[in-house]
């Protein structure tokens, strides 16, 4: 906060400090629904203000055997809210004696979030896997709860300059007589590696290599590549 | 247009030298106002230099960022000040680029006037001297390095004036990272390969472990009579190969209105006429 003096420039500017018990750790997450399968990729680069802290972190869990959670924000957060979410998810396992579906993580994780609405866990959250009708679907979040089922979504530090991408690539927007192809894994396997490439050029927070995960019926495949390490 | 900008430059002498600040006042209110006001591009930076036997060795990266984003991949951060003296910027992409042409003018000047290679550490006292002025807010963190009749100099400034002389140094937001491999590798009378190397090894370092630094290594090698620029030097980080294929099919972008189209061969021309442009 900078005081101004009467002659209008800015003078030495008082600091204020307060307790602020965030940070932010950066990565990036992307998820994609098809029709019969659902792909998440994410980037292994842990970082604060300009320092690397880790460059093999997953910022992607499997939660059950057709779900997985893609948590970025602040790290601390994220382990925090993970454990929560595992401890969760037994305790379900037990009393029901089965998984919990994808719309059951997504919504228990929706109400774990808005639980701390005024001390939130900073945290952007993304659910991917198969429904209980069998077919792909992604769940994005922001920090205090509010969800949304979507077929396509990229959050976390590179999300603003992704987002635009999928929307022109699998929204087909401002496309003319497109005619959309059904999705293939390949396919979106091909673009999200494509994508974590491209982003990694221009975002200083995403880097060193990317997971792919593809969830369908027979499991979860996962595979890494490698991006800039600068 | 142009007589006026002669005018103004017979009668520059009359006119306020320096920044003009006449919209301090505005800025801040539209700040009270809660206008954001435009934030500039900085170059969150790897720059080091370092003295041989025979001169110095400048390195710097090529990243600038803008907050999160890198703004360019490759850009140019090892400025020219005169024919045997280069300084490598960190800090405010514009301070260091408009510091460094202002001290090159100068020099130039300095040099017809006195009919002599300008020295390294004139150089430096026109920097510090400039940038004392502004106490901090020409947001210029330099490596100055040279040879002249003296021999090598290498100096680094920083933003509110202050100099050093060392034989090695680094300046950036990778400074430490680069100056650990200094601290580790560096050696008195080192020929030029190893200057070379070590320097590599620096930039490197920055480029690796800092993420306000990225990219190629540039490196220029300052020696008695001759300047030699590598530019890249080395290429750290390469963008990987696309796998996919997203080449859009004919007809994607939206026409407002489609005309039929005439092909230029078919216009005939029947009347031309030259206008004058300037």
């Amino acid at each position: 906060m900078a005081v101004l003096v009467d002659e209008g420039y800015q003078t030495h500017p008082t600091v204020q400090h307060r307790f602020f018990p965030y940070a932010q750790n950066g990565g990036t997450v992307v998820a994609v629904a098809g029709e019969d399968f659902s792909v998440v990729g994410c980037d292994t680069r842990l970082s604060e203000g300009y320092s690397i802290l880790s460059r093999d972190v997953s910022k992607v869990r499997k939660m059950t055997k057709s779900g997985l959670l893609g948590c970025v924000g602040f790290h601390g957060d994220v382990l925090t809210l993970t454990k929560m979410l595992d401890a969760k998810m037994k305790q379900y396992k037990h009393t029901h004696g089965k998984d919990m579906s994808c719309e059951a993580m997504a919504q228990m994780l929706s109400s774990t979030l808005y639980y701390r609405r005024f001390f939130p866990y900073w945290v952007y959250n993304m659910v991917a896997g198969i429904d209980n009708n069998g077919k792909g679907c992604v769940f994005s979040y922001d920090p205090v709860g509010s969800y949304e089922r979507e077929t396509y979504r990229a959050c976390g530090s590179a999300s603003a300059i992704i987002q635009p991408l999928l929307d022109n690539q699998l929204g087909y927007k401002n496309q003319s007589n497109a005619n959309p192809a059904p999705l293939t894994r390949d396919r979106v396997r091909t673009m999200v590696r494509d994508i974590f490439a491209a982003a990694s050029e221009r975002d200083i927070y995403t880097g060193d290599e990317v997971e792919i995960s593809v969830i369908d019926a027979n499991g979860i495949d996962t595979q890494r590549f490698p991006l800039r390490s600068d | 247009m142009v007589s006026l900008a002669v005018d103004n430059m017979l009668v520059g002498k009359d006119e306020p030298k320096g920044f003009l600040f006449e919209n301090c006042r505005r800025n801040a209110f539209m700040a009270k106002q809660g206008v954001t006001l435009p934030k500039a591009r900085s170059t969150g930076t790897t720059i080091v230099g370092v003295i041989f036997n025979e001169g110095v060795v400048l390195g710097a990266d090529t990243r600038a960022t803008g907050g999160s984003i890198v703004c360019d991949l490759n850009c140019e951060k090892i400025h020219y000040i005169a024919d045997n003296v280069y300084c490598c910027g960190a800090g405010t992409a514009a301070d260091t680029e408009f510091t460094t042409r202002m001290v090159s003018s100068k020099m130039e000047l300095l040099k017809l006037r006195t009919g002599r290679e300008g020295r390294v550490i004139s150089a430096l006292r026109m920097l510090k001297q400039y940038l004392f002025r502004y106490q901090g807010h020409v947001s210029a963190a330099l490596v100055l390095g040279g040879v002249d009749v003296t021999g090598p100099a290498l100096y680094t400034v920083y933003p509110h004036g202050s100099t050093d002389k060392l034989p090695y140094v680094t300046m950036g937001s990778g400074s430490l990272a680069a100056m650990s491999v200094f601290e580790d590798g560096y050696k008195v009378g080192m020929n030029e390969e190893e200057a070379k190397k070590l320097v590599r090894d620096a930039i490197r370092a920055g480029i690796v472990n800092d993420l306000g630094s990225g990219s190629n290594v540039d490196i220029t090698v300052i020696k008695q009579g001759s300047v030699q620029q590598f530019r890249p030097y080395e290429v750290i980080c390469k963008k990987s190969e696309r796998q996919g294929d997203y080449t859009f099919p004919a007809g994607t972008t939206a026409v407002k209105s489609s005309h039929d189209m005439v092909p230029f061969s078919a216009l005939r021309v029947t009347d031309e006429e030259v206008m004058e442009i300037s």
